[in-house]
């Protein structure tokens, strides 16, 4: 018989890293599988070069690091780090981008910190923020709506992705938080620069934007699914949308030529997908429920601050780093209450 | 403030796969054949050793006196059959180590006759001491698992007043129907020796606290408990761990102990349900706590059921009853799966303590690889104490003990939720037994360091001591070899 010290419990769960991350892959494919559809082959290149890169530089950091390779890349997390890195990216970008932003979020994101569960910020958002100082340019052009079969055949967006063809300007355009903080630089107003503007198509995703983040509802869909699944809590997504919501709606209400309203807000850019996806991240959230509530409170803010006032049109990226990096600092002062004493720690009073 | 994040009521706790349909229908089986020998430990119980008064060769009736109760915290053990006392001598005992504990070995004589104790008329008049005499005399000790002395806690309760009697039937740990079973069969036994305890502690109250997996326990002893308004049967819901005295205490009344503190400190005094029907037995029938009734299942076992069993009794015998296949067998547990032990091997003895021997299957204890922590705090949410597991985990693994208990590594109970739920199957109470083990050999390296410096002190003190003394004897000396050198030199001059 076995005398090895074994500490118990005896049984476990059934669930393990494999399975959480199966999930959230399933919970992400409806958002990616539209942004395909939306915006065609290029989008399917881009992101296939974009999670096999990220799976080719885990490999060689496994390597380098000496650890078993086989099992690590089976637990699905590189997956979900590729796909997200590739939803964010604007669909017509050249295959290096995606290349560069796996290496980015696999090796600067991830494995400088000591691999897997070790990382300090989001490996995507990381990748998506470098990417967005250093490639400007790629990574704000922005293609039309050209769904499967109505726009370039097959050949034509190979080339698109992989041999660098100039994309023509008939065919790009702005986000609509790109073209109404351009419109406020030339002394335009709201409501007049929204003309063009459809909530419902937003909503759906009928809209120009990165790969994978256009749809709200799919989005909203694969999240909602996730919490009912136990994957993620609402903490986080909760108070990040409600925060934006808030905000906006009030400088909305103080000056509505100004500040957009809290439906474009919440239907444009990468807000939702952060929401569920990207500030859930396990790594780089607070562990108990109200530093959560902090957290996402706290990137809801930031979003609306960058996006209201800040150079950029949108500010996801940067929120969610600057967030991530208070992280430790709101794990430190934010501990749940022990049994049987006060949050200071001291044992509570008698009787 | 951000309280409303925090349930009242239940905090963490998992769903675990119950495994209890094996065992929950079926009765519980007395024909469990007299073993040819019987080993009783002399320690069964929280406190000091019981003291042995037989000697070798005497024979000995069922239900005899063995071993005395010793000092304050203290119980005493009774023969469980009859027979002849073979030896007293070293044994393995039941824990994860098997070493050796003084144990008397009775061989059986097959009678099973029992020494004669007067049977009271009226128990339930009997006057509080008295009822705490005799439950402390038949050796009654907590069967939940915990084995402190039922008399000292009786007494306890008196003394500090208290308003509620709190009778644990959580019975959360999977596999364990031993107490689902007791009440189901003997709910007339139990409400009595509930209502004993009541008496024995001027209590006025008593709550008995079953989760609602036991359909058949609640209605038998809701049955049982009609015509005794002080006694209410509530169902609680079936959350691990609900056993939890703290837990099932806050449950049913919203209230907290200190952390610091005791039961008694909210008023209330918990007890396992096995052990009311103990107390019954001890005060009504004068029979002293000689046998118990354990759980014996698991992927191992063919026939799986709970058997009442003789204490003494080897575990090897109590499965080779309930088949046990030894070829499926990957590890033995006493107790339940979530926070039993490892037994090495089955030869050693069933104690007041034993609630359950679980016979697992390699299926059962499925194992998979560890991987890293993904930080996905299911640990946080399981923890019904509130802690961090995976904070104290990565303290303990970088070897900061210290920071580990700053994180509250004292307020652990083991439960062993943290790493039930662990998507990576990180060892978290591996790692938390671990560590408290650690502080513990410190502190008594420390003590013993502290020890060390304070003898060689006194010692120092008291060499410092004698040299002055000898230095001081040695002056006297030489003050009245002078002064009298001094005489005899003056007496001569006189005398001149």
């Amino acid at each position: 018989m076995n005398i090895k010290p074994i500490s118990s419990p005896h049984v476990s769960s059934a669930r393990r890293v494999d399975d959480i991350m199966k999930k959230v892959i399933l919970a992400l494919l409806p958002a990616l599988g539209f942004g395909i559809f939306l915006f065609g082959w290029s989008a399917l290149f881009l992101t296939m070069v974009t999670v096999l890169s990220a799976l080719f530089f885990e490999a060689v950091c496994l390597k380098l690091k000496g650890s078993t390779i086989e099992s690590y890349l089976r637990d699905g997390s590189v997956i979900v780090t590729g796909l997200l890195v590739a939803m964010t990216l604007p669909p017509y970008a050249p295959w290096w981008i995606g290349v560069v932003g796996s290496g980015l979020a696999i090796i600067l994101g991830k494995h400088v910190y000591g691999g897997l569960g070790q990382n300090l910020f989001n490996p995507a958002m990381l990748a998506r923020v470098a990417l967005l100082i250093s490639f400007p340019i790629e990574m704000t052009t922005w293609v039309n709506v050209s769904p499967f079969f109505t726009g370039l055949d097959i050949l034509e967006s190979f080339k698109i992705t992989f041999s660098g063809v100039e994309i023509s300007d008939a065919i790009t355009g702005a986000t609509t938080l790109g073209f109404v903080k351009t419109g406020f630089s030339q002394a335009q107003l709201l409501p007049d620069l929204l003309n063009d503007y459809s909530g419902f198509l937003a909503f759906i995703g009928w809209e120009r934007g990165s790969l994978g983040e256009t749809s709200t509802l799919l989005i909203l869909l694969g999240g909602i699914w996730l919490m009912r699944q136990g994957i993620i809590q609402w903490f986080i997504p909760v108070s990040l949308l409600a925060s934006v919501t808030f905000l906006s709606t009030l400088f909305n209400l103080i000056d509505s030529t100004h500040y957009l309203s809290a439906w474009v807000h919440l239907n444009s850019g990468a807000l939702m997908l952060v929401a569920f996806f990207i500030a859930t991240d396990y790594v780089t959230s607070p562990n108990t429920p109200l530093g959560q509530l902090i957290f996402g409170t706290g990137c809801g803010v930031l979003i609306f601050v960058i996006r209201s006032w800040g150079g950029y049109p949108e500010g996801t990226g940067f929120a969610v780093l600057l967030m991530n990096s208070v992280t430790p600092l709101i794990d430190h002062y934010i501990r749940p209450r022990i049994y049987g004493r006060t949050r200071d720690g001291k044992p509570i009073e008698g009787g | 403030m951000f309280e409303f994040l925090e349930n009242p009521k239940f905090r963490g706790g998992i769903h675990a796969e119950e495994h209890k349909a094996e065992t929950c229908d079926k009765p519980i089986a007395t024909n469990l054949p007299l073993p040819k020998k019987l080993y009783i430990p002399v320690q069964q119980h929280v406190g000091k050793p019981a003291e042995p008064i037989v000697k070798v060769g005497e024979h000995v009736l069922k239900g005899q006196l063995l071993a005395y109760s010793q000092g304050t915290i203290s119980a005493p053990v009774h023969a469980p059959s009859s027979g002849v006392i073979l030896d007293v001598q070293d044994f393995p005992a039941p824990h994860p180590s098997a070493l050796p504990i003084r144990t008397i070995v009775i061989e059986t004589d097959g009678e099973e006759k029992w020494f004669k104790y007067a049977i009271p008329e009226k128990p339930f008049e009997l006057a509080p001491e008295e009822i705490c005499l005799r439950v402390g005399g038949a050796g009654v000790v907590g069967l939940g698992g915990a084995v402190f002395p039922s008399a000292v806690k009786l007494n306890l309760g008196r003394k500090n007043q208290i308003h509620t009697l709190l009778i644990n039937a959580g019975e959360c740990e999977p596999y364990l129907t031993c107490d689902d079973l007791l009440m189901q069969e003997r709910a007339v036994e139990i409400i009595g020796g509930i209502r004993l305890m009541l008496r024995g502690m001027n209590a006025p109250k008593a709550i008995v606290g079953i989760e609602d997996n036991k359909a058949r326990a609640f209605s038998e002893m809701t049955e049982a408990s009609k015509n005794f308004p002080e006694i209410s049967v509530v169902q609680v819901p079936t959350r691990y761990p609900m056993g939890w005295d703290r837990q099932m205490l806050r449950y049913l009344t919203g209230k907290e102990i200190p952390a610091d503190g005791r039961a008694t400190d909210v008023g209330v005094i918990i007890h396992n349900v096995a052990t009311a029907n103990a107390v019954y037995q001890a005060v009504c029938l004068s029979k002293p706590l000689i046998s118990r009734v354990m759980t014996v299942s698991g992927g191992a076992v063919s026939k799986p059921q709970n058997v009442e069993v003789l204490i003494g009794t080897l575990m090897s015998e109590v499965l080779a009853f309930c088949d046990v296949e030894n070829e499926k067998l990957a590890r033995l547990i006493m107790g339940g799966p979530m926070m039993g032990e490892v037994l090495p091997h089955a030869d050693v003895p069933v104690v007041k303590a034993s609630s359950g021997i679980l016979a697992l299957s390699h299926e059962d204890i499925f194992e998979p690889e560890v991987k890293p922590c993904i930080r996905c705090s299911s640990c946080v949410t399981a923890c019904p104490v509130g802690l961090l597991p995976l904070e104290m985990a990565s303290r303990i693994k970088a070897n900061k003990l210290d920071a580990a208990v700053d994180l509250g590594l004292k307020d652990c109970i083991s439960c062993g939720s943290c790493s039930y739920v662990c998507p990576s199957n990180i060892p978290l109470v591996h790692y938390f037994k671990f560590a408290s083990g650690e502080l513990f050999s410190r502190q008594q390296r420390e003590h013993k360091a502290e020890q060390t410096k304070r003898l060689a002190k006194n010692r120092t003190n008291r060499m410092e001591r004698i040299k002055a003394e000898a230095e001081e004897d040695a002056r006297r000396v030489m003050e009245a070899r002078a002064a009298r050198q001094a005489a005899e030199a003056k007496a001569q001059e006189e005398n001149a």
